[in-house]
């Protein structure tokens, strides 16, 4: 019954949606050829240019990530630091911060009326592009904001070194900087390659970062093609950009084969041992390790905070002209606080739902595995690996035409958006769970079983206490990632059923940047508190479910 | 000249005093067994010589160069030794012949010498022909040999082995003993072997420090720990000894007359007048029929090793149970008389882990 219902939840918010998209992106040409629509698509100039900025953009942006996600992962894992919580934290925060926000606070930050730059005479002459509109502005931001991805695969690396490792070479004569090179980057590498591919899949679905500093640079890339031209087109054009959903969706699976190849081949079995500790201090580095992550993490956020202080775009920033008048405005205007209304009821009701799915379902894959759990397990990470855009587009193609029994569309309604975001967070919170359940005894339910316990019974009264702290943070990491979800709602949203992600989009658009500054740190700061509460309060939970943690 | 010295050497974890004022030196190509119980301080007592810590009080010297102490300290990088982890610390990247090769490369050796000395000491641990294997492909005494030929091929003058046989099987273990002393022979080095199993520094060393709570008790050749222990510590922990309280009423030229209850016993010993502990080992104990030295009471038999290991509980005087092998098998309860042949005697006092002389510390 229970299984039945999975196959039910997983077949109507993932199976049907991706299905419709192969089905769309496969359907013969206008002259009836097989395989005729692809073929055109993929010919076309068009999609070719679209193509070569992802690849552009990506591989520049892993670049980036990969040299300061290692970098910094071995400064805060190898030195003695005094700042080493808060310096985890600031470099965590752009995983935090989300990439509209980012994107719009490095355009604040390096454009002609850059807050910060301008007074110290260093912005673009008045009038100059903003320096960010180029390909290599999409790679720089995009790069800063996943160079968290890759700092976590490799600082968990060095975090499970063994001690002795590093001793046994010192003692061999062994200068520091050898055995850095040498022996530790030989070990890690695994999850540097790892790291850089999760950063690489991060990159040719970012939709935020490449919409504001692509669409206005005339940089096209396969994210913002599919949405200008479903916004210009409409539904007609479904078949077309499905094909580039697909190139999207494929890239993003070769993606994560070659890091599972990465990380099974490539890896060493590591011998265990006391993790090693840092001692040697370092204070010049750590000044400069602290200047370097303040640069990446906070002082974007303050130009957009400036600038969102002040009442029009182009007044200077100083104290007789800053006001609160922005986010007055925003929070008077309608539909902002629609928005905001919106996006927390969309998020919690996600957190919600996904975290009564994901109880029973890590139950039975743990307890009871059968052929078609492991294939709903398997399917269920699509729609998170997978680019937003490719999610999003698989729902408008399965909900477009009016449900049958009912007869009525869901397309353009709210509900759209609780399935897309159901079925692209259901990860989030199933694989904590399923961890926590993994090193249970399984003993436990055996003993319950013995005792006479029902399935039923058995999940709510021994599964669900040990999994609870976990399904916790799941849920919460859920509110915070869809707070600010934009990817998706970029292309589900309609009049009236805004997120916070979309109107700052608009209001950016329509040239209202102090507005869309304001709304942007608004939002930002909800995600931050949350953050902030979460960690405080977060003693109880289980050790690592907050990814931000030390 | 010594090789290695230790001058009041203390340290620190947080407020456990992980070693507290050691003291000893051992001459050049000696292989010193640090021997104790765990938690004694043995391991901590290796890595202060190795470099990985520091020690709060005192110094140490590897010939007349002090390597820390005082407001000198040389980083294990610049001290020229070798060492064994427990662990083995193979570097998993790496082959066999890459874990050796990687501290001659960096020490700038050209690449036939380096051949040379590769080839070399893998001949001497014993594994030609696997230089291409990583740590993972190896069985755990192979591992054990690329560790130990890691540290040789820099020909260091001190070898530290921490516990490097507690990861193997039994029968591999006494395999890798008998190569170690072969190893040992063979090289010019000083060899400092930490372990908790007394059979096994008494198997390989010239030299044991036993230590207790992070005291030394005493340094000396494996026979003196065995017949002349420096403490009822000592005396118990080695070769499953026992004690049992005695009165000293004369010491003389190497010898103490003791009253054991009501009897008298001549035996060796350098305890002074008063109270002591009488050490001895089963083979001092032998059953009579007929008076003997301390009576007792027969409480639990064993089977072990062809006879029956009895244990018995003094009746007349109050000491603890004294163990020695029968041919026969007694109901619980049986008097047994007992006579003693042999033994040594130490002092009994609040502070009876006193430490042998020097003369004692530096037998060759």
């Amino acid at each position: 019954m229970l299984v039945s219902f999975l196959v039910v939840y997983v077949a109507l918010t993932t199976l049907w949606p991706l299905a419709r998209l192969f089905a769309h992106a496969l359907q013969p040409g206008e002259d009836g050829t097989h395989l005729g629509l692809m073929l055109t698509t993929l010919a076309s100039r068009s999609t070719l240019r679209a193509l070569s900025g992802t690849l552009q953009t990506s591989v520049l942006s892993v670049l980036i990530s990969t040299l300061l996600g290692v970098a910094l992962a071995f400064a805060v894992s190898l030195l003695k630091l005094r700042t080493r919580p808060a310096l985890t934290f600031l470099i965590l925060m752009p995983l935090i911060v989300p990439s509209q926000t980012m994107a719009l606070a490095w355009i604040e930050l390096l454009g002609a009326q850059s807050p910060i730059l301008k007074p110290l005479g260093l912005a673009p002459p008045p009038g100059a592009t903003n320096p960010l509109y180029s390909t290599g502005g999409i790679a720089l931001v995009m790069g800063i904001e996943h160079m968290p991805l890759v700092f976590i695969a490799v600082r968990a690396a060095l975090r499970a070194l063994p001690a002795d490792l590093v001793e046994a070479a010192r003692i061999l004569g062994i200068p520091a900087s050898r055995i850095g090179r040498g022996i530790v980057l030989p070990i890690v590498m695994p999850s540097v390659l790892a790291g850089s591919l999760i950063a690489f899949t991060a990159a040719i679905g970012n939709f935020g970062v490449p919409a504001l500093l692509g669409i206005p640079g005339r940089i096209p890339v396969l994210t913002t093609q599919i949405y200008q031209r479903l916004n210009g087109f409409g539904p007609a054009a479904s078949g077309q950009v499905a094909t580039l959903a697909l190139l999207l969706a494929l890239m993003a699976a070769l993606a994560i084969v070659s890091r599972n190849l990465v990380t099974k081949r490539f890896a060493v079995p590591l011998p265990a041992g006391a993790p090693f500790v840092p001692r040697r201090r370092a204070p010049a580095v750590e000044v400069l390790l602290c200047l370097v992550v303040i640069a990446l993490s906070l002082v974007p956020l303050a130009a957009l905070a400036m600038t969102a202080l002040l009442p029009a775009v182009g007044v200077p920033f100083g104290a007789d002209t800053v006001s609160l008048d922005q986010f007055r405005g925003v929070l008077d205007n309608d539909a902002v606080r629609r928005a905001f209304a919106n996006s927390l009821l969309l998020a919690c009701v996600t957190a919600l739902l996904c975290g009564l799915v994901s109880i029973p379902f890590a139950f039975l894959c743990i307890r009871r595995p059968n052929p078609v759990l492991k294939v709903l397990d398997t399917a269920i990470e699509v729609p998170w690996v997978v680019p937003g855009t490719v999610v999003a587009l698989g729902m408008i193609l399965a909900f477009l035409k009016p449900l049958p029994l009912i007869g009525v569309s869901i397309y353009g309604t709210m509900t759209i958006l609780v399935i897309a975001y159901l079925a692209r967070f259901l990860p989030l919170v199933l694989r904590p769970i399923a961890a926590a359940a993994q090193s249970a005894d399984p003993a436990l339910d055996e003993a319950a079983r013995v005792a006479g316990a029902g399935l039923a019974r058995r999940i709510l009264s021994i599964f669900f206490p040990g999994v609870l702290p976990a399904a916790v943070a799941g849920a919460i990491v859920i509110v915070m990632t869809a707070l600010n979800e934009l990817t998706v709602s970029s292309l589900l949203w309609s009049s009236g059923n805004e997120t916070i992600g979309v109107m700052i989009f608009a209001l950016q658009y329509e040239g209202n940047s102090t507005a869309a500054a304001a709304v942007a740190l608004l939002s930002t700061f909800l995600v931050t508190a949350l953050a902030v509460i979460v960690t405080a309060t977060g003693g109880w939970l289980p050790k690592g479910t907050l990814p931000w943690g030390e | 000249m010594p090789r290695l010295s230790l001058k009041a050497v203390t340290k620190h974890f947080e407020r456990h005093r992980a070693l507290d004022d050691v003291s000893f030196s051992i001459p050049d190509r000696a292989f010193l067994a640090l021997l104790g119980p765990s938690g004694c301080g043995k391991t901590t007592l290796l890595r202060l010589i190795a470099g990985l810590e520091l020690p709060d009080q005192g110094e140490i010297l590897f010939d007349d160069q002090v390597m820390a102490g005082g407001h000198v300290f040389m980083p294990p990088e610049k001290r020229g030794i070798g060492m064994v982890f427990q662990s083995y610390a193979l570097w998993p990247t790496m082959t066999v012949r890459g874990n050796v090769e990687f501290g001659l490369k960096v020490a700038g050796l050209g690449a036939r010498e380096r051949q040379q000395r590769i080839d070399d000491v893998l001949e001497v641990v014993g594994l030609q022909g696997l230089n291409d294997r990583r740590p993972h492909e190896l069985s755990g005494g192979q591992r054990q040999r690329v560790a130990l030929a890691r540290s040789l091929a820099m020909r260091p003058k001190l070898i530290l082995l921490d516990e490097p046989l507690a990861n193997l099987d039994a029968h591999l273990r006494d395999a890798m003993l008998a190569e170690f002393r072969r190893i040992h022979s063979l090289t010019d080095a000083t060899f400092v072997f930490v372990t908790h199993d007394q059979d096994e520094a008494m198997a390989v060393a010239t030299h044991v420090a036993v230590l207790d709570r992070g005291c030394l008790q005493q340094l000396g050749t494996p026979e003196d720990l065995y017949r002349r222990p420096a403490s009822p510590m000592v005396a118990r922990f080695i070769g499953r000894g026992k004690t049992l309280p005695v009165r000293v009423v004369s010491a003389q030229g190497g010898r103490n007359r003791v009253m054991l209850g009501s009897e008298m016993l001549d035996l060796p010993g350098c305890a002074p007048v008063g109270e002591g502990w009488l050490c001895f080992h089963a083979s001092d104990l032998h059953s009579v029929s007929d008076g003997g030295h301390l009576k007792t009471e027969l409480v639990g038999q064993v089977f072990q090793n062809g006879a029956w290991l009895s244990h018995c509980l003094p009746s007349e005087i109050d000491g603890n149970v004294v163990s020695l092998p029968l041919a026969e098998q007694f109901a619980p309860g049986t008097r047994i008389n007992l006579a003693i042949s042999g033994g040594w005697v130490v002092e009994r006092g609040p502070a009876s882990h006193g430490i042998l002389p020097a003369d004692l510390a530096s037998v060759t």
